[in-house]
């Protein structure tokens, strides 16, 4: 028992799991309080008993419907593969000191250019598919490059035009969809031509015959090797080290000889990279064809991830499979005890804010955690 | 050795902040450069070391023109630059104190694996230099940033002056730094010319200086006022170009 005591005490000190644990644990909390008031029938009735009875029940069902089965767990592989793949492009831009708000943006530039090898070739798939998912990194680097670019050439902050090519991205699909290129013949609403089933990317579960609602596909893999990557790319690399440094103090990068206008530029095409695949992933994995809104909200969800996280590899998977667990738990959440799915969006909310306030975490669950945060650091609007 | 020749260094604003500068510093000599703060020793050491752009004029290392290159090929090339703000530019705060021995030397053949560092090779000179620079730190894992003043001084000249050298500059290299620390980062610099290296040491201590140059230049607005021999000059008459006139006339 002491030496867990001892255990947990240099867990709390050396790192912010625990903060982030307790985050969690509050906004769980909150989100109780919510879903009580929420039921305002049983409130008018002043049967506070009953809806308090949902709360454990709803909280169960989210659990249930994300890990309580093997659908479940396809599920929340599913909701996760984009969410880790956008986190990791946010948070190796962190890592270099840039807000890469710009993932939505860059999701829907990769997923058009992989949609297009999708659907233009048809098969070998052992070819296509590697081919489109490169073509989505690759589509996905240039779109997040332009920011880059401007930054380094102008110094236009990259938080503002990440945001204006999200836009852009937005309505330039909208458009994309329209044209002969890329509309479904027979068709008058902006939807896409469906990729070759050569090019679908595999079902991870497609060794059991005839599960058809096992959606989730290899795109997984793809995510978890970025994440390893990522890992190699900060603790071994050159440029990772360069990253690094620069993140944290662009004066002495600067000073160390670093080409900081050259790392601007290759940071946010690494990070676009990242998100451009996530945009793969969904065109040839999930839906097999584009819609409009295809990226949905997924790249601003991996802001959250990244900062949840605290931009480390192992933190930002993490994060983005609960972010993807309660997706997929939050709908058999709805769908068993009536609570609206929209909590999830407001629990996921809570857990950001609790996490972007440690002292408030700390004063509520009076612990003393001495590691207040050693986690983000952003460059001002000034540099 | 370092030649500077009719250096000029202009701010955004076009006024010229180094006007005209034009010295040498030899091998296995210290030349000073004094000052007071503000007169344009600061852009003349980022015009030197890389760090901005020189308007006209010629800079070169052992008779290699240099004005053209970036901080990185004059590292390449040979030249050391302990910073004036080492909390601001000589280090990385928050990285171990082994990534900051690195920090300017990570792309050397000694510590380069391909697109990789050998953080392994890292490590072990970390820990020499440590040892050799006598660096108080509980290890060199910790974030440089918890070190004094005077610790934090130490890992940016074990880094800089730890290779082979033709030219090191060295702006207010003991400024906020302990007593000890002084002397010790004094005799290094020593040790530095005595290997034959260009030494240049711009520092508003007067007394810093005047005891470390074989050579003495003063600077006042921009340009060069006065070539001194410190051991023939006293403290006062050194203090007068400073401040723009001339002992025994008019300014």
């Amino acid at each position: 028992m002491k030496r867990i005591i001892a255990f947990l005490e240099r867990l709390a000190k050396t790192n912010g799991v625990v903060l982030t644990l307790l985050a969690i644990a509050s906004a769980m909390v909150v989100g109780a309080f919510i879903i009580v008031l929420s039921d305002i029938e049983a409130l008018k009735r002043g049967d506070i008993l009953s809806s308090l009875g949902t709360v454990p029940s709803a909280y169960w069902s989210v659990v249930t419907g994300s890990f309580g089965s093997l659908r479940a767990i396809s599920n929340t592989i599913n909701s996760s593969t984009p969410l880790i793949l956008c986190g990791v492009s946010v948070a190796i831009a962190f890592k270099a000191g840039l807000f890469n708000i710009g993932a939505t943006g860059q999701m829907l530039a990769g997923g058009m250019t992989s949609l297009l090898v999708g659907f233009s070739m048809s098969g070998p798939g052992i070819l296509q598919v590697p081919l489109a998912v490169f073509a989505g990194a690759v589509g996905g680097a240039a779109y997040a490059g332009i920011a880059g670019v401007l930054k380094a050439r102008t110094g236009a902050h990259e938080v503002i035009t990440t945001i204006m090519l999200n836009s852009i991205a937005a309505f330039l699909v909208l458009w994309l969809l329209k044209t002969d290129l890329f509309q479904r013949p027979d068709r008058t609403d902006p939807i896409s031509k469906l990729v070759d089933p050569a090019g679908h990317l595999p079902r991870l579960f497609g060794f059991l015959d005839g599960r058809a609602d096992l959606v989730a596909h290899v795109g997984f893999l793809v995510a978890l090797g970025s994440v390893a990557f990522y890992w190699w790319f900060l603790s071994k690399s050159s440029v990772g080290f360069e990253f690094r440094a620069f993140g944290l103090n662009a004066d002495a990068a600067r000073y160390a000889g670093m080409h900081t206008k050259r790392l601007t530029v290759l940071a946010m095409v690494v990070a676009g990279s990242f998100a451009g695949m996530a945009g793969a992933a969904e065109v040839l994995g999930t839906y097999g064809y584009a819609s409009q809104n295809f990226a949905g909200n997924i790249g601003f969800d991996a802001i959250a991830i990244a900062l949840l996280g605290r931009s480390s590899p192992l933190g930002t998977l993490f994060a983005a499979i609960l972010f993807g667990a309660l997706q997929a738990g939050g709908r058999q959440m709805q769908s068993t005890t009536d609570v609206p799915i929209d909590l999830i969006v407001v629990l996921r909310a809570l857990i950001v804010m609790f996490i972007a306030a440690p002292l408030l975490v700390k004063a509520i669950w009076r612990v003393k955690v001495s590691a207040t945060s050693d986690g983000q650091t952003f460059r001002g609007w000034g540099s | 050795m370092l030649s500077v020749e009719n250096l000029q260094v202009v701010d955004p604003d076009g006024r010229a902040v180094v006007d005209g500068v034009s010295f040498m510093v030899r091998a296995g000599e210290i030349v000073g450069v004094a000052g007071v703060q503000g007169n344009g020793q600061t852009e003349l050491v980022d015009a030197i070391t890389g760090l901005r752009a020189a308007a006209s004029g010629k800079i070169s290392v052992a008779g290699v023109d240099v004005t053209d290159d970036d901080p990185r090929e004059r590292h390449v090339k040979g030249m050391a630059h302990i910073p004036e703000d080492r909390q601001r530019q000589g280090l990385v705060g928050a990285l171990s104190v082994a990534e900051n021995l690195v920090l300017t030397r990570y792309h050397d053949a000694e510590f380069r694996r391909g697109v990789t560092v050998d953080w392994g090779t890292a490590h072990d000179v970390a820990e020499r230099l440590i040892g050799e620079y006598d660096i108080r730190t509980p290890s060199a894992d910790v974030g440089v940033g918890t070190l004094s003043g005077g610790n934090q001084q130490k890992v940016i000249v074990a880094r800089e002056l730890s290779r082979d050298l033709k030219v090191s500059v060295a702006s207010q290299p003991t400024r906020g730094v302990d007593v000890g620390s002084i002397e010790y980062i004094h005799s290094r610099i020593v040790e530095e010319r005595d290997a034959g290296t260009a030494v240049l040491i711009v520092s508003t201590e007067l007394d810093e200086v005047m005891a470390l140059s074989d050579r003495l230049l003063v600077m006042y607005r921009g340009t060069i006022v006065a070539d001194l021999d410190p051991k023939q000059v006293s403290a006062m008459d050194v203090g007068l170009y400073m401040a723009g006139s001339r002992p025994g006339g008019a300014a």
